[in-house]
């Protein structure tokens, strides 16, 4: 817990409640960048470079892009006149306190379950490699087998048809 | 001698460091590195702008920059002080705090890649064990603030330029990631440092750089495709095509915030072309054993520079592409080569040492070229453009 940590938590959870509070989308969608950011920091700051990384890169690098172009490409970034929140916030707040609770459950607990680990392993992306391409391979072949589906059907979804009015 | 002038910046790091009291000694070094990046690619900027002004303009057979100084070399000077002392004009209903923002994220998120690219022996600010994975991330962030500098300013030529911008990065950053997966095989090592030290030996006084194999050539070519539509780059400027759309995304910027999406550019361009040397030619290592003796930092700038000079020849040769051929050169052309070159170079990994796996590797990678490139475009129907929406 040391003065990195503290910096990061409030870049992320303020960049978090940017996202939700602003009215305007596209600056929800900075704002939520931000907040990935912040995560990628924290794992570097744990010392997992390649979780780190793979998080810009993912996160800041496409979901980010592709979540702007979304509310440009759909219906423009004009700000809403009534409220931010939706109607239902208080489940959305109830399902979202739910879930951090079981997270935090989890990892408080995480301790008895590996009472053997001493020192956080250094892993290097070697090892993540191998790990991934022995053990667990079924895992990645799957997820390969999935995104692959699903690149298919956006094409689908996207092919112009043929003999469709022009 | 010669190893001291090959080790002359680190030895001089080290010794101002030494002078220093132990506890501020390695927060010195690193900014004296920092400092070191920062100060040298801004001047390599400067001399680029000379180049590419008088080179163009030979090629466009006019004469170019002229009056500043002798032949016009101090043109960049003039520049900057132009630049610097212009009004900074925000547009009235611009976001301004986005406005703002958008060219400090381009340019901070284009130094931070320049934090890993081996310069020298011995001369890497990083040398992590993904420094290659950290060079593509960091990329992949500078879309985010040529998309807010469009969105931003509120003007329709600012936004489509954007558009134009952050699709054809992110359908180029695919065949630019893919070309560098062979290397990443072949070397075993996501760390650039690695790959260039597996490049740095020589058989009868010629070097083992991968753009001399098969696979690598070919990987080359597609990550100079790649890098030139990253870096927005004739003849893939569409982004910034100023026949139609003023600037591009930075129309509405002025004075120094220009100057700075201008510097962002060409530092893009300086970080890009120096991973390229890294991954292909050979990064610091000379081009001959005979040569070695010549400092390792001298053989990465000239390379650096030699590949920006052929940047700004093809600039003056090609014509722009359109939207429609840019896409379909990224995603039916690139991308499947660059698949295939990844086949290529398990292939060449497992076939051994020998002649063979020469003639089997190019044979393949030729093949694919004479039919992807040439039969299947030209049977490819090439007539007017059909517009979706516009009619």
């Amino acid at each position: 817990m040391n003065i990195v940590f503290w910096i990061l938590a409030v870049i992320t959870v303020l960049g978090g409640l940017t996202a939700v509070t602003l009215k305007n989308t596209v600056h929800c969608a900075l704002a939520v960048t931000v907040a990935f950011a912040g995560l990628a920091l924290l794992f570097l700051q744990l010392d997992a470079q390649f979780a780190g990384f793979a998080q810009i890169l993912v996160y800041i690098g496409a979901v980010a892009i592709l979540v702007v172009f979304a509310i440009l490409l759909t219906r423009g970034s004009d700000t809403p006149t009534t409220g931010v929140f939706s109607r239902t916030w208080f489940v959305g707040l109830l399902i979202a306190a739910a879930v951090f609770a079981v997270l935090g459950w989890a990892v408080l607990h995480s301790a008895e379950a590996l009472p053997n680990e001493t020192a956080a392993p250094a892993i290097t992306v070697q090892q993540i490699g191998n790990a991934l391409m022995s053990r667990y391979v079924l895992p990645l072949e799957i997820v390969a087998l999935l995104l692959t589906a699903a690149m298919l059907g956006a094409v689908i979804v996207a092919m112009h048809e043929k003999g469709e009015p022009k | 001698m010669a190893n001291t002038l090959d080790q002359i910046f680190v030895l001089l790091k080290h010794w101002i460091v030494a002078h220093l009291p132990v506890a501020i000694q390695p927060l010195v070094s690193v900014v004296l590195s920092v400092v070191a990046i920062i100060a040298v690619f801004p001047a390599l900027f400067a001399l680029t702008t000379v180049i590419e002004r008088k080179g163009l303009g030979r090629m466009q057979n006019r004469i170019g920059p002229n009056r500043t100084g002798p032949y016009g070399i101090l043109q960049p000077v003039a520049d900057g002080i132009k630049s610097l002392t212009k009004e900074d004009i925000v547009p009235a209903s611009a976001d301004a705090v986005v406005h703002f923002v958008a060219p400090l994220v381009l340019v901070v998120a284009v130094f931070l890649g320049f934090a890993v690219l081996p310069m020298g022996r011995n001369m890497q600010l990083i040398d992590m064990d993904a420094s290659l994975l950290f060079y593509f991330a960091i990329g992949a962030s500078t879309e985010l603030s040529i998309f807010m500098a469009g969105w931003s300013s509120r003007n329709k030529y600012s936004l489509l330029g954007a558009m134009r911008a952050v699709a054809q990065m992110i359908s180029y950053e695919v065949p630019l990631l893919m070309s560098t997966v062979a290397i990443v095989m072949m070397s075993g090592s996501l760390s650039l440092v690695k790959i260039v030290e597996a490049q740095n030996q020589y058989t009868w006084g010629l070097p083992h750089w991968y753009i001399f194999t098969p696979w690598g050539f070919a990987a080359f070519i597609m990550f100079c495709i790649a890098a030139m539509a990253e870096t927005n780059r004739s003849p893939f400027d569409l982004p910034e095509g100023e026949s139609e759309l003023v600037a591009g995304y930075f129309t509405e910027y002025s004075g120094f915030k220009f100057a700075l999406f201008f510097l962002g550019e060409y530092l893009a361009m300086f970080s890009i072309s120096g991973l390229g040397t890294t991954l292909f030619l050979g990064g610091w290592s000379a081009p001959l054993a005979a040569l070695s003796f010549m400092p390792s930092w001298i053989w990465f700038f000239s390379k650096v520079m030699l590949s920006i000079v052929v940047m700004i020849w093809i600039r003056g040769t090609l014509p722009r592409l359109r939207q429609d051929q840019l896409m379909n050169f990224a995603w039916k052309f690139v991308l499947p080569m660059t698949l295939l070159n990844l086949f290529v170079a398990g292939l060449w990994r497992f076939m051994g040492e020998g002649i063979l796996r020469w003639i089997v590797c190019s044979v393949i990678l030729l093949g694919a070229y004479v039919i992807v490139g040439r039969t299947e475009m030209r049977r490819k129907k090439i007539g007017p453009r059909s517009y979706r929406y516009a009619e």
